[in-house]
């Protein structure tokens, strides 16, 4: 159904969020206490990235359909 | 875990910032030291907010510089900035030109005139060998042969300037039209110089075969034909013999002219005393009229043979034509005739005006000479007496001496004792000479009488022969005509007389015929009435079978009648057999597949065409899955609404996150209308995701899935897509449907047809 299509990819991108979110946190700090002297701004740097690529494949999945030619849509029409 | 974390963090980071283990109030201190640093470092912020904005404008512009098509976009996005970029960097290139197709074309055009050229020189080569040619061929060959050089050459000429403009056809084909123009020409003369000589051989073949009707319209046409061209020969020699003559009388009055003003100014320069200068310009005078008077007289000469060859060969001409012998030809040879002889008549009186004219010019001259001769001895004598005297001595009275007077007296008497003397002997001669004179002038008389005399001759027997050629002809017309009315009447006659005959000839069978034995009517009576008989028969047995074959012809239509009807009743049961099916969806499931159904159907009309297409236009996903009812669609519209409503701001330009996000907030501030009535025609704005979507729930809600699809249909971007698999389903059903009232309104009217009343 094409109207599921559209919470499931929000579905995907919010455990993508949360995977890469925690997943920069945890480097973060590990980068923070390891080499950086327990700085703050290593973890938030690796929040940031954890972020940042959360949000650009969160946008690249709902944009995935206009780069891939349509081949459910468009067989009604041929 | 998040938070502990970011305790650890914030406790870790205090630490590096304020020392080791120092408790709240370093806090205040920490702040207190950062706040004592406020007034540099708000310089600080300053400068580098100023530096950050620098750098990137000046980043920006140096990439604008580089890349076009950012600073396009740029240009498109931040407004003034292509102000500031004009200034920067100056104005924008514009788009690349594409320069390739217009280099290609000169090339190509210079490379088919080349191949004209080169086309043209074979040509030539050919041109040059048929001229070649015509050497080695026979006589007729040349004429053709030429005319084809003519043609080739002209050919050649034309392509040659065709192929001089650019646009042209592919030079293949136009060789391949020259080449068959040069053959087609030479094929036509041969194939004219052939047909000619076949004309000929048939034609002597058949003429003795041939109707004697046939023969004489041959004849004729034949006589027309010589006669038109006689005609015309006759009409051109005339013309330019009478043109010819023209001129010769012409030249002759001008030569005529030209003597006697000759003569006329030899005339009065002998006679006029003017003074020496005058005398000069009127010898000069003189002198041009003498060589007019020449010129004027040899032109004549020439002329008059010019026009006495004319006359030839007009007379030649009048003579082939008399030689044809042909009837009709008569009056215009006789005309022909007579124009000649008045043609001769005129030249020759003209020549014998000139003549006379010459003669008198020639007394004149001889006198002229001899007074010159006169003068010129007196002057010599003169000249010899008085040497040193010049010749005008009326001036001189002054100037001579008393001897020299008295020797120019002794000399004058002198002379006029001469003279006397001179005059005497001459008296004596007088008659001597007169009777000379006069003997030769009879002789010359009598030469000129006998000229005359012959001239006039001939001219009356000219005239009498013309005469009694026109008497002929006249009276072979009249003979002419006499004839064709006998023989008129002989064939009239000849008619009659057939006419009698075939009527004798008539009466004489008919009077065989009806002596026919009277024995044989009574047969052919007899004969007749068993044929009447036997014909009433006839007609009553196919009367009785008609009938029958009537009835059999009913009973037949009867039991087709019923076979229809029986036919009918299966569709009529089939077709609410699968009305049936599509009935039985759950609200969430698809119905039954239908193709059971349907194959019942296809079975119970099995010849019926339009029943069979229709069970084949069903959607092949309606057979195997089922299709879902209209409530079931209903209900899913409103999911439907909603979700497109979320992405109403989303397409293909527009869809990154921070897009989603405006779009749900878009749907969540803005309110529609639940369902509202679609007009009847739809507007630009009326494609609004909103209004549409409230359009088609409008019309779910009352029932027409058809316009609710139709209205979904219209939906863009993202809300369409999502939309998609319900359009897909609504289609879907609207098509099986369609088809299934189709062929439920088809068996009801089949089953009507074939109903019979009670």
């Amino acid at each position: 159904m094409s109207e599921k299509e559209l919470g499931k990819k929000l579905d995907r991108c919010l455990a993508d969020s949360a995977v890469k979110l925690g997943a920069g946190l945890g480097l973060g700090i590990v980068f923070s206490v390891v080499f950086f002297k327990r700085h703050t701004w290593p973890v938030a740097f690796g929040l940031g990235m954890g972020l940042g690529m959360a949000y650009t494949n969160c946008q690249n999945d709902l944009r995935y359909n206009l780069y891939v030619p349509e081949q459910d849509s468009l067989s009604l029409f041929r | 875990m998040l938070r502990v974390c970011l305790k650890g963090a914030n406790s870790a980071a205090r630490k590096c910032l304020c020392g080791n283990g120092v408790p709240l109030h370093p806090l205040q201190q920490c702040r207190s030291y950062t706040s004592g640093g406020s007034g540099s470092s708000a310089g600080k912020i300053v400068a580098a907010s100023v530096l950050t904005v620098g750098g990137g404008v000046g980043g920006t512009i140096l990439y604008a510089n580089w890349d076009p098509k950012f600073r396009a976009n740029v240009e498109k996005s931040i407004p003034y900035s292509d102000q500031v970029f004009g200034l920067a960097l100056g104005p924008a290139a514009p788009p690349p030109v594409i320069n390739k197709p217009r280099k290609v074309e000169p090339v190509q055009i210079s490379s088919m005139s080349e191949m004209w050229k080169d086309s043209k020189q074979p040509k030539a080569k050919e041109v040059e060998k048929k001229a070649e040619q015509p050497d080695a061929e026979g006589p007729p060959a040349p004429a053709p042969q030429e005319t084809l050089e003519e043609a080739s050459a002209q050919v050649a000429q034309i392509l040659s300037a065709i192929g001089e403009v650019p646009s042209v056809p592919a030079p293949g084909t136009h060789e391949a039209e020259a080449v068959p123009p040069p053959a087609a020409l030479k094929g036509v003369p041969a194939a004219a110089a052939k047909c000619t000589e076949c004309e000929h051989e048939p034609a002597v073949k058949e003429r003795p075969e041939g109707e004697v009707a046939a023969r004489l319209a041959e004849q004729d046409k034949a006589e027309q034909d010589l006669l038109t061209s006689l005609s015309s020969n006759l009409e051109d020699a005339l013309g330019s013999t009478a043109k010819v003559t023209l001129q010769a009388i012409g030249a002759q009055e001008a030569a005529l002219q030209a003597i006697a003003q000759h003569t006329r100014q030899l005339r009065e320069a002998m006679e006029a005393e003017a003074p020496p200068d005058k005398k000069s310009t009127q010898w000069r005078v003189l002198e041009d009229a003498l060589s007019e008077r020449s010129r004027s007289v040899d032109e004549a000469g020439a002329a008059v043979l010019k026009a006495k060859a004319e006359l030839d060969k007009l007379r030649g001409v009048i003579d082939g034509a008399k030689h044809l012998k042909i009837a009709a030809a008569r009056p215009s040879i006789l005309a022909a005739e007579e124009n000649l002889h008045s043609m001769v008549v005129d030249l020759d009186s003209v020549v014998t005006r000139v003549q006379t004219a010459q003669s008198e010019a020639k007394i004149v001259s001889q006198y002229s000479e001899l007074v010159n001769e006169a003068k010129a001895q007196f002057q010599k004598e003169l000249n010899s007496i008085t040497p040193e005297i010049q010749a005008n001595w009326k001036g001189l009275t002054g100037k001579l001496t008393q001897d020299d007077l008295n020797s120019l007296i002794a000399h004058a008497h002198r002379r006029i004792d001469q003279m006397n003397r001179e005059l005497a002997e001459q008296r004596v001669r007088e008659q001597i000479h007169i009777d000379s004179a006069l003997e030769q002038q009879k002789l010359e008389d009598k030469k000129a009488l006998e000229v005359a005399v012959s001239t006039a001759l001939e001219h009356n027997r000219e005239q009498m022969r013309l005469e009694q050629e026109k008497k002929v002809e006249e009276t072979r017309e009249v003979m002419e005509a006499e004839m064709r009315t006998q023989l008129r009447r002989q064939a009239a006659a000849h008619t009659d007389h057939l006419r009698d005959v075939l009527k004798v000839q008539e009466q004489e069978l008919r009077s065989e015929a009806e002596e026919a034995n009277p024995e044989q009517l009574k047969e052919t009576e007899y004969r007749r009435l068993t044929q009447d008989q036997l014909d009433s028969f006839t007609l009553d047995m196919n009367a009785a079978y008609a009938r029958l074959k009537g009835m059999e012809e009913a009973i037949d239509s009867h039991v087709i009648a019923e076979e229809e009807a029986r036919k009918a009743h299966q569709l009529w049961l089939s077709v609410e057999a699968l009305n049936y099916t599509l009935k039985t969806a759950a609200l969430n499931d698809p119905t039954e597949p239908l193709e059971g159904a349907v194959q019942a159907i296809k079975e119970s009309c099995a010849e019926d065409e339009f029943a069979q297409a229709l069970a084949t236009a069903l959607p092949s996903e309606s057979l195997s899955r089922g299709v879902y009812s209209e409530a079931s669609l209903r209900a899913r519209f409103y999911a439907i609404r909603q979700l497109a409503r979320r992405v109403a701001l989303i397409d293909e330009t527009r869809n990154s996150l921070y897009q989603y996000f405006l779009s749900y907030l878009q749907a969540m501030l803005l309110f529609e209308k639940a369902q509202e009535a679609p007009p009847a025609k739809l507007s630009a704005e009326d494609l609004d995701t909103f209004k549409l979507l409230s359009y088609a729930a409008y019309s779910l809600e009352h029932g027409d899935l058809e316009l609710a699809a139709k209205l979904v249909n219209q939906l863009k971007g993202e809300s369409r897509r999502v939309a998609q698999d319900w359009l897909k389903e609504a289609r879907l059903t609207l098509e099986t449907k369609q088809v299934v009232s189709l062929l439920s309104a088809y068996a009801n009217a089949v089953g009507l047809g074939t109903t019979m009343a009670p």
